[in-house]
């Protein structure tokens, strides 16, 4: 009976070795791949080339400048949306609004942050894009602008969700000990209650905006897709066009093997690397700041 | 007692709780000033609630019957006319569980200040050293107030009441997470204090309501059963229930 004890609990523990170093292999074999694909681009097109601002894969000029540009503009544009909308919904839902707003609002915004970006994106080229175009009076609403408010639209409901979570869960003696030495409501929200949950609300933040970087579909529906190096700040309302757009467009199109072909690949590989310096960032100051946490508590 | 001294007059105070519980029946108190008054009691008795309602806090909580006056000197304090941040400035609080905001040891005291526009590096020494706290913790003002000891916290946050110059200190078992040592140093800065402050303490246990009361009053089930000045209240109670509870028969 024993010997059957051990064997069941050996195969569990091999169960889930196997499903953890899974993950780890697949993620290894993805990098690889995209090494793989990407790599060759240094040998095949000079580095100049590479970085100018110059992208017109047919006569094999592949500055990708102007992409990596486009998906900083589009997402900084959306960041700038998504926190300060999120977090203030955030803020209202948990300190502000009486119980039956927050138990109808809640819900709603839950759904939202579920909504297909195919559908968002539809939204935005019938809608939204029109909409600037007439009262911003540009020569078309496909910009980076129209990409950034979509964008950071999408993100917001993630930020709220998770934000008025952390929010929610800042113990009441807290609220209680600073309105007790006189301080308004603001003040302690501001000062107290937001501080205090500050590492759930920076996860907010990070899962949000990693939303918006990640997303492809809407972009490259209303963002006009150009290749642009964006100069200053009325690159905003021009036409622009994120890495993620640019494989999802060309890919399909282009010749196995080619040079095209690598430099997208490569255009990958450097998404990959930006996305993998934004999570380590990011959980190295949630990390730091449970390590202090449990310095506290212990 | 006498009446020109009172610094806060409770009359025919009843308290309800949108749940049912009659928190508070009738109380009528009168809290004299530069003394130290302890609300003593069983749970459940009404204590926290009473504390609650001097500084308003109340006001968050879903209080369904709210009845009777309470005056802090001349003023009406549940009229709802009353400025509660002021009045919570002149009336500051301790819990029974130090919060330490999260900040530093130093901005746990200059928060209160920089809201209320005190501006007076004085006050961080002062008070700090008034909660018998200075000398710990002179070296470390910039490190966050949590890696401080539960004891140490607990003074600060009686540090941060003081640093805003109340005048009244209301003392929710102040001690009750205090180990011998340090809820000594707690009571010894309140004796202290006493000279300069009204102290309103609701101690954490009868021990500690007979070494400190200047007046003391007994709390049952929300009545007031007993106020009288604690060298009479603790050694000869004029009613049962009191004598019962100080005596240690009920708990
Ligand atoms: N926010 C609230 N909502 C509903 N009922 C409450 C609330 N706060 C306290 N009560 C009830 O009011 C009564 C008095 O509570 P209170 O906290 O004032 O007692 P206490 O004397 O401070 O007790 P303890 O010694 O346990 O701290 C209790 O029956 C309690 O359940
Ligand atoms: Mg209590």
């Amino acid at each position: 009976m024993d010997r059957d004890l051990n064997l069941g609990e050996m195969i569990i523990t091999r169960l889930i070795n196997i499903a953890g170093y899974s993950a780890i292999i697949f993620v290894g074999m993805i990098f690889y791949f995209l090494l793989r694909e990407g790599l060759p681009t240094l040998n095949e097109v000079n580095f100049g080339n590479l970085v100018s601002n110059r992208w017109y894969p047919i006569e094999a000029y592949f500055g990708i400048l102007p992409l990596l540009g486009g998906s900083l503009v589009i997402t900084i544009g959306a960041t700038l949306i998504a926190v300060p909308f999120g977090i203030g919904t955030a803020v209202y839902l948990a300190e502000i609004a009486p119980r039956w707003v927050r138990e109808i609002l809640k819900p709603l915004v839950e759904v939202l942050a579920g909504l297909p970006s195919v559908v968002l994106g539809f939204l935005g080229m019938l809608v939204l894009a029109p909409f600037l175009r007439k009262y911003l009076q540009l020569p078309t609403g496909l910009t980076a602008f129209t990409g950034s408010l979509l964008l950071g639209g999408m993100a917001i409901p993630t930020v709220v969700s998770v934000a008025e979570d952390a929010i929610d869960a800042v113990p009441k003696s807290y609220r209680d000990a600073s309105l007790a030495i006189g301080a308004t409501k603001w003040q302690t929200i501001w000062r107290v209650t937001l501080p205090a949950a500050k590492s759930g609300v920076t996860t907010a933040i990070m899962l949000g905006v990693g939303r918006a970087i990640g997303e492809t579909m809407t972009v490259m529906m209303v963002s006009g897709n150009a290749p642009v190096l964006p100069g200053g700040i009325r690159a905003l309302f021009k036409p622009a066009r994120t890495m993620t757009a640019t494989i999802a467009a060309e890919m399909g199109e282009v010749a196995t093997g080619s040079v095209h072909y690598h430099v997208l690949f490569f255009i990958g590989m450097v998404l990959f690397l930006i996305s993998l310096l934004i999570n380590i960032t990011a959980s190295f100051v949630v990390f730091r700041q449970r390590q202090r946490q449990e310095r506290i508590l212990s | 007692m006498n009446k020109n001294n009172q610094k806060i007059t409770i009359q025919n105070l009843i308290l309800h709780y949108s749940d049912g519980t009659e928190s508070l029946q009738d109380i009528s108190l009168d809290i004299p000033a530069h003394a130290i008054t302890v609300i003593f009691g069983p749970a459940g008795g009404g204590k926290s609630s009473l504390l609650r309602v001097l500084n308003r806090l109340n006001d968050l909580v879903d209080v369904v019957k709210l009845e009777g006056e309470v005056y802090l000197d001349d003023l009406d304090v549940l009229s709802p006319k009353t400025d509660v941040i002021a009045l919570r400035r002149r009336v500051g609080m301790v819990f029974a569980r130090p919060v330490v905001l999260p900040m530093s040891i130093q901005e746990n005291i200059t928060y209160g200040l920089e809201i209320a526009g005190i501006k007076d590096d004085q006050r961080l020494e002062d008070s700090l050293e008034k909660a018998a706290l200075w000398e710990e913790v002179k070296d470390r003002l910039d490190d966050p107030a949590v890696t401080l000891s539960g004891g140490q916290q607990q003074r600060l946050c009686l540090a941060r009441v003081l640093a805003l110059e109340p005048e009244v200190i209301l003392l929710d078992e102040p001690t009750s997470g205090l180990d011998p040592i340090s809820t000594g140093k707690v009571e010894e800065s309140l004796q202290a204090l006493k000279e300069d402050y009204t102290i309103v303490l609701v101690p954490h246990s009868v021990q500690q309501a007979a070494r400190t009361a200047d007046y003391a009053a007994f709390f049952l089930q929300g009545k007031l059963i007993e106020y009288a000045p604690g060298n009479l209240l603790f050694t000869n109670p004029q009613d049962q229930r009191t004598q019962d509870y100080v005596e240690g028969r009920f708990g």
